[in-house]
Formats: structure tokens, sequence, C-alpha cells
């Protein structure tokens, strides 16, 4: 009776050891966050002795593993993007334009003349001046389709073809635009991303959420304004051909063209062929430089293709000028003056040096394939993220004391010893936590508040349950064991189903509702192992101790 | 001597009024259901778009003056509270501002917030903006389906684990009770108009883990009761499992609540609403596990001998025993 194994014993001791171990160093946050801050940089930049120093702050044989705080506790920004898929849709197709022109041109006997008309962005429309040839053009076009590269669009062709009288139709195809979207959303992870490591914030947050969002959450940063700068606009590079220079923003371009204002002369506009020479995605290199006359400009270097392109076109168009063009704003619009082979050049205008260490950065980390919609933003201060923490320290505290008096109130050394397993309750949530990463928010410390109540509950489950067998005149060995083996169901049934609830929260919430979901149902697994294992030890070692003839509960 | 909040023994009557009880729940839950109909909850932006900026400032609000302040900027609809909290250093005066989402799908942009910002700091030089929240239309409905499907989830999920674990009709009961529970929560957050945002989504399914739990307790004991005392009848068994477990459904109600109200108290302003919802949870919770799933289950009736596959279950030789 009473029997618990020596290897069970020691495996639950053990458990709680490391528990304690893992928790530890969140009690001395500062201390150990300075510490781990230093190694890193010491990796990152060298030794220096001020940074062995705060090392050795924390000893290296210990966990290092911190709690992380939420937005809401540390303070920071947080931003919920949409990426609006559907602006690769219009550059597809102007990118497509020449394609289709050069393809249909050599066939003018059987097509006739063509001329794109005017067509949502989306879409290619042409006229074809003999109709009786839109088989030709179709079957031609249709030529230009490759096939969809994905899983689920196997099979299907990138573009669509129609034909309505002496009208062809182009558009992607409905496979192409599924996969055109996953491509484009994990491009702009990946560019949101480059863009926040350039600045070098602590442990940034960058998700996809769903089909076409990004969630990007920064602790630490001033205001979600600042990281919508650091993310920048789209930042897209163009090298376009020059049709016309003016002075008027609503002159008419011409299909297949527009009209970009220029950036730093007021009141000049460019006519430029939408349908781009090079973009800024065959850049493989930007630095900021300075031109022959020592003013600030980036230096750039495109890869194979795109320098091929560009020393194609400065070769066919010697002495007119073409635009660099940013974000649809003209940079500057030089003359080719000779044929560029190599595939690199030289961006000047009016910059700063600041301004073209910038435009170095945003181009070198590539242009946003689509615009971002910025759907949610929250900023959160600082100091009110330390005054939740404070509020929350002494709230948790206070809900600790009172418990535990009250256990012993109640249950006398069995309170006791409840009171330690809430104790190493607690340890081992934070344990956990570390441990996994997780992070704490504010609704997660109400649910560690909610743990510290509702740990007990188990302890009570069993208590009640021996008190029972007690008054039915059971010896005390005999009711400890009959209380834990009956009250066990009632334990297990009633932590599944807040454990249920608890998993439903994590998967559907997001930020705190989520860092409430896992407190609580960390909370639910320690509480039922320690209620279970750490308070049954601690009664049958102290049981076997003393031999008490008859016990109170 | 042991600090007893229950008599040892007891045997309170709780189905002798059982109509009485299942009338007050019912009137309750018709008042909390009439209330949100009428008065609607006072949505946080999370549910309804739009932008909340908490301001601190070391003079005292003047909320007169910030709104004069702020209605020159043509923002649409504009409230202004003042917080307090016992938590706050003397010279920390917080407002609450909330401001109606703006048109188009998109949060408000940075040049807004600087722009009241500055016009704010005209009537209250060093105003700091503490925090700043924006949600835009787009996502706050979407973040109200959420909600709604995950609370649904959360009762459909727990139906369908007690259903397996014990019969249909305790499932049945315990559901009627969570039910009620949420019903009611969500009539007092109207009633009381308190801000209903995404953290009392939490709290509800708080609420639903915690009033089950207690329901569970009880039922688990009704079940092992039933084997026990096969000549009981439903009513008496009901009665004596819970008044056996009335000493901890009481004892883990004090201790949560004891937890509850320091958060309740010292936690400060930010988390209140979802504590409160917590606190008002455990209470409803305690209450409808005895007086909601306890009566359900006795009104639905159980079957009542669990070591035999049932004789109703009929076919032409379920009558024959070996």
């Amino acid at each position: 009776m009473l029997q618990i194994d020596l290897w069970k014993r020691v495996l639950i001791w053990l458990v709680c050891v490391t528990g304690l171990l893992l928790a530890l160093p969140n009690a001395f946050y500062t201390r150990v966050e300075q510490a781990n801050d230093a190694a890193i940089e010491i990796v990152a930049k060298g030794e220096t002795p001020e940074r062995l120093e705060i090392v050795d702050q924390w000893p290296s044989w210990m966990p290092s593993s911190l709690v992380n705080l939420g937005l809401d506790l540390r303070g920071g920004a947080h931003l919920l993007a949409e990426v609006k898929v559907a602006d690769v849709y219009a550059a597809r197709m102007d990118a497509m334009w020449p394609e289709v022109r050069e393809t249909l041109r050599p066939e003018r006997a059987t097509v006739g003349t063509f001329r794109r008309q005017p067509s949502p962005e989306d879409q290619i429309r042409l006229k074809i001046s003999k109709p009786e040839g839109m088989n030709r053009a179709l079957e031609l076009v249709r030529g230009l389709a490759t096939p969809v590269t994905s899983l689920t669009g196997a099979g299907a062709m990138d573009i669509e073809s129609s034909a309505d009288g002496d009208i062809l139709t182009i558009q992607l195809s409905d496979a192409e635009k599924l996969a055109s979207d996953d491509r484009t959303v994990r491009q702009s992870l990946e560019i949101v991303r480059r863009r926040i490591d350039e600045v070098g914030t602590r442990e940034p947050t960058i998700q996809r959420q769903g089909a076409d969002r990004i969630l990007i959450q920064v602790p630490g940063i001033g205001s979600a304004s600042e990281l919508k700068k650091i993310i920048g606009t789209t930042a897209q590079l163009t090298f376009s051909p020059v049709v016309g220079r003016g002075s008027d923003a609503d002159a008419n371009p011409g299909v297949g063209n527009k009209v970009v204002p220029s950036l730093d002369e007021p009141g000049v506009y460019f006519t430029i062929e939408s349908a781009p020479v090079v973009t800024g995605e065959d850049l493989v290199d930007a630095q900021p430089a300075f031109d022959q006359n020592g003013r600030p400009a980036v230096n750039f270097r495109f890869n194979t293709s795109g320098a091929r392109r560009f020393g194609d076109y400065t070769a066919e168009n010697i002495g007119s000028p073409f635009a660099i063009v940013l974000d649809d704003e003209v940079v500057s619009a030089p003359v080719i003056q000779s044929h560029i082979p190599g595939g690199s050049g030289i961006i000047t205008g009016n910059f700063t040096i600041e301004e073209s260490t910038n435009l170095a950065v945003l181009l070198r980390a590539g242009a946003l394939p689509a615009g971002l919609e910025f759907l949610e933003e929250r900023t959160i201060g600082p100091e009110l993220g330390q005054d939740s923490i404070d509020a929350g320290k002494i709230a948790t505290i206070v809900a600790f004391v009172a418990v535990l008096v009250f256990m012993v109130l109640s249950y006398g050394l069995f309170g006791i010893f409840a009171n330690v397993a809430l104790i190493l309750n607690i340890a081992l949530i934070f344990g956990m936590l570390s441990l996994i990463g997780g992070t704490l928010t504010l609704p997660g410390i109400a649910g560690i508040v909610l743990t510290v109540g509702m740990a007990v509950d188990a302890n009570v489950l069993v208590f009640e349950r021996i008190r029972e067998e007690l008054k039915a005149g059971r010896g005390p060995a005999r009711s400890i064991e009959e209380g834990y083996s009956k009250a066990l169901s009632a334990i297990l049934d009633a932590n599944v189903t807040t454990f249920i609830t608890a998993v439903i929260l994590f998967a559907m919430g997001s930020g705190p509702v989520r860092g409430f979901a896992i407190t609580l149902g960390l909370g639910i697994m320690t509480s039922v192992f320690t209620a279970i294992f750490v308070t049954r030890v601690m009664i049958v070692m102290w049981f076997e101790r003393r031999r008490p003839k008859t016990i109170e509960v | 001597m042991r600090l007893k909040l229950v008599p040892a023994e007891t045997s309170f009557d709780f189905f002798g009024k059982w109509k009485l009880w299942l009338g007050i729940s019912a009137l309750m839950m018709v008042v909390g259901f009439a209330s949100f109909m009428y008065q609607g909850l006072n949505f946080g932006i999370d549910f309804r778009g739009g932008t909340t900026i908490r301001t601190e400032s070391t003079q005292a609000v003047d909320v007169g003056a910030y709104r004069g302040a702020i209605d020159t900027l043509e923002l649409g609809d504009v409230s202004i509270t003042e917080v307090f909290d016992p938590t706050f250093e003397e010279d920390q005066h917080v407002a609450m501002i909330r401001i109606q989402a703006q048109a188009d799908g998109e949060s408000i942009s940075g040049e807004v917030i600087e722009t009241i910002n500055a016009t704010l700091d005209g009537v209250a030089p060093g105003i700091k903006f503490v925090s700043v929240e924006s949600v835009g239309p787009k996502v706050s409905g979407e973040l109200v389906q959420t909600a709604v499907l995950a609370v649904v989830l959360a009762i459909a999920a727990v139906l369908i684990y007690i259903w397996l674990r014990f019969e249909w009709q305790f499932a049945l009961g315990a559901v009627a009770a969570l039910v009620h529970d949420v019903v009611l929560t969500i009539g007092v957050f109207s009633e009381l108009q308190i801000k209903f945002d995404l953290a009392i989504i939490a709290a509800l399914l708080t609420i639903v883990g915690y009033s089950l739990n207690d329901t569970v307790v009880v039922f688990d004991r009704v079940r092992e009761n039933l084997r026990k005392y096969k000549k009981k009848t439903l009513a008496e068994v009901l009665n004596l499992s819970i008044n056996e477990t009335l000493s901890r459904t009481v004892m883990t109600s004090v201790t949560t609540l004891l937890a509850l109200i320091s958060l309740y108290v010292l936690g400060g302003d930010v988390i209140r609403g979802f504590v409160f919802a917590m606190i008002w949870g455990v209470i409803v919770g305690t209450y409808s596990s005895i007086f909601v799933a306890s009566t359900i289950l006795l009104y639905l009736g159980v079957k009542r001998d669990w070591s035999k596959p049932s004789n109703t279950t009929g076919n032409q030789f379920a009558n024959i025993d070996a």
C-alpha cells in the first residue's frame, strides 16, 4: 500500500528540478537578458572586456532561455498587412505585352495590323484588323503560355486567351493567379523580413497569416508608423524607355504608356512605357557611392539576364533617354551615351548621403512585389507595458499568498503539501514557457493567476475524497490510496475539457489571446502533473517517515 | 482547527424548488438576451474597427478641452473617457480616446495620429500616447466571425467529449449550463456596457472551461453514485452527489475567486474588463453546474443500469436472458 517505485520518485523530482532550473533565469530577467545579448554580440562582433564581463553576470552552465514578453508587456508595434496580390497581375500583363507584340508582328499577313485596346489592368486586349486571322493569332499567343509551376496547378497553363469578334483577350489563368498569389506573399514576407533584419531589432515576429496577410510584430520599436517606414512602401525600381517629357500630369500617355512625375524636379512629368526594360528584381547588388562630381549616388549591378537585356537595349537606343523609376517617380532620365555591356551602372540624383544609403538598402533588399495595405496597427508604449508588468506582479503575488494561506487554513499539513505543489506548478509553467519560447502577454498573466486559483482544484478533489474515505472509517493509508484513485477520473475529465477550450483558443486566437491560451494550457498540464504525482510523492514520503495512526485532512 | 466553509455533512435539497431555479435562470437569460438585442454590446475596436488612443499626461484630464481639440480634425464619431485606477501614480492622468473606423478598409494612418497628438498637445502640453491601436473594418468583421466560431466550436467539442465519456443526457445538461453561462455573461456586458473586445472572448472560453470543470466533477460523482445506489431515485442520487461534492465546489470557487479578485483590484485597468468577465463567469458557472446542468439531467432522466447492455435497444431477442 502507498507504494511508489523509486524510479518514479526520482523521475518526478527530476522533472521538478528541471522545471525550477529552466524557470530560474526569469527571476533575474534583466541580468540574463543582458548576458544573452552580450553573448550574441561576442559571436557577431568579437570579444571585448566589457562584453565578457556582462556575459559573466550569468553562469554559462545555467539554462539561459527566457520567456518572451509580448508586445503588451514590453511595448512595441504590431502590424497586420494585406498583400495586394492583384498588383502583380497588371505587372505581368505589362511584361507580357512586348512578347505578344514580337510574336504577332511577323504574322501581319494573316492577322493584319493589331493595336492594344484599353482594358482592365489584369488583361491585354488586342484589336486585329483581319478577324479571319484570329485563329492563327490565338494559336500564336497560346504558344507563349507555359505550364504553371505549382503542386495544385499541375497541368494548367499560365495564361488564357480568348477571342470575341476582332478582339483578342489575354489574361492569367486561375491556376496561375493562385500560384502567383502564393509567390507574391512569400516574396513580400521575405523582403519584409530582410528589411526589418537590416535594422537589427530584437526578436521580431514576421508571419504569414491566412492566404494573403503578413503579421509583423516588433518589440521595442517606438510606433507602428516607424515600423511602416522601415518596411517601406513598394520601392519598385524599373528602367523604362522614355517616350516624352512634359509638364502636364494629365497628358494622354497612349495605350501601354504612363505618365509619372519627376522625383526632384517639380512640375516635370515623363511619359514612359509601362513595360520596363529591366526591373529591380534583376538587381544583385546596390551600394551607396559617389559620382564623378563627388555627389552621393548608388552603384548597382544586374544579374546575367538583366545585364543582357540592359546591354541589348542600350546598344539599340544610343542617343535616346531612358528613365530610372523608383515607385513611379523618375529619379533620373539620362540619355544613353554608349552601349553598357557589363550590367552595372550608377544612379545619380539630388541625394543626400543618408538618402543614397537608404535607397541602396531598399534596392538590395529587393522591391516588394506588390503593395501592402495595413489592416491593423497597434503601438504599445514601453511605460504602459512596464506598468502592466508591475501591476501583474503584485496581483500575482497577492493572489498567490491569499491562496496559500487559505489552503493551509483549510487543510493544515496537506494544505502545505498542496502549496509546495502550487509553487512548483508556477515554476514549471515558467520553465515550459522558456523552453518552448512561448510568449507571456497580459492576458497570459491572467491565465497564470487563474491557474493559481484552479491548480489547487485537483488537490482539493483528492483531499475532499480522502476526508470522505476517513469519515467512512478507513485507515489513513487506505484513505489516501482510495482518495487518489477515486478522484482521478474527475480530475482527468475536468481538465481534459478545459484543455480542449485552451486548444481552441490557441488555434483561433492571435496575439495576447493566444498568449492566454498558452499559459492556460500549460497550467492545466502542470497542475495535473503536480496534483497527481508531486503532492502524492510528498504525502507518501511523509507517511512512510511518520507512520501516523490517524491523519487529519 | 480547520477552516470549513461547508459543514462536513450537508443534506441540502437542491431540487425541491427546481422549477423555481430553472425559472430564474430562464428569466435571467431572457433579460440578458433582450438587453443584448435592444442595447447591444459596447464593442471594442477589435470588433467594429476604429482607433483607440490611450493618453497619459501629468495634468488632470479635461474631457471637454480634448473633445474640442479633436473635433476640429473632423474624424467622425469620437468618444473620450477618463480612466481612473488605484494603481496610477499621483500625477498620472489617463484618458482613452476612441475614434470611429475611417471609410476605407485600412487602419488609421500614422500622419493622422501625429496630427491628433500635435492638436492635443495644444490643450494638454506634454501629453503622451502610451498606446495606439487601430483596426480596419475589414479585419474586425473577420474577428467577429472567428470569435463566434471559437465559442461554438468549444461548446461542440465539449458536447462530444462528455457524450463519449458519459451519456448524451449528461452532455446536454453540461451544454445547457454552458449556453446559460455564455448568455448571462454577454447579457451582463451589454447591460453594464462594459467594453467587449477580443480578450473578453478569451474570458468567455475560460468560463466555458471553468463551468465545465465544475459540472464534470458533479457528473463524475453522479455516475459513481448511480452505480453505487441502485435503489435511490435519480433526484436522490443527484442531491447526494451535489452535497458530497459541495465542499470541493465551494473550495475551488473560493480559491479561484481569491486569485481573480486580487487581479481585479491590483492588476491595472487594462485587464479589468477581462477579469470582471471571469469573476462573473466563476460565480455563474458554479451556480449553473448545480442548478442548470443537474436539473436538466434530472429532467432528461438517465439510463440506470450501467453493467448490462440496454434492453430497450429492441429486437425480438432483446428480452431473452441467458
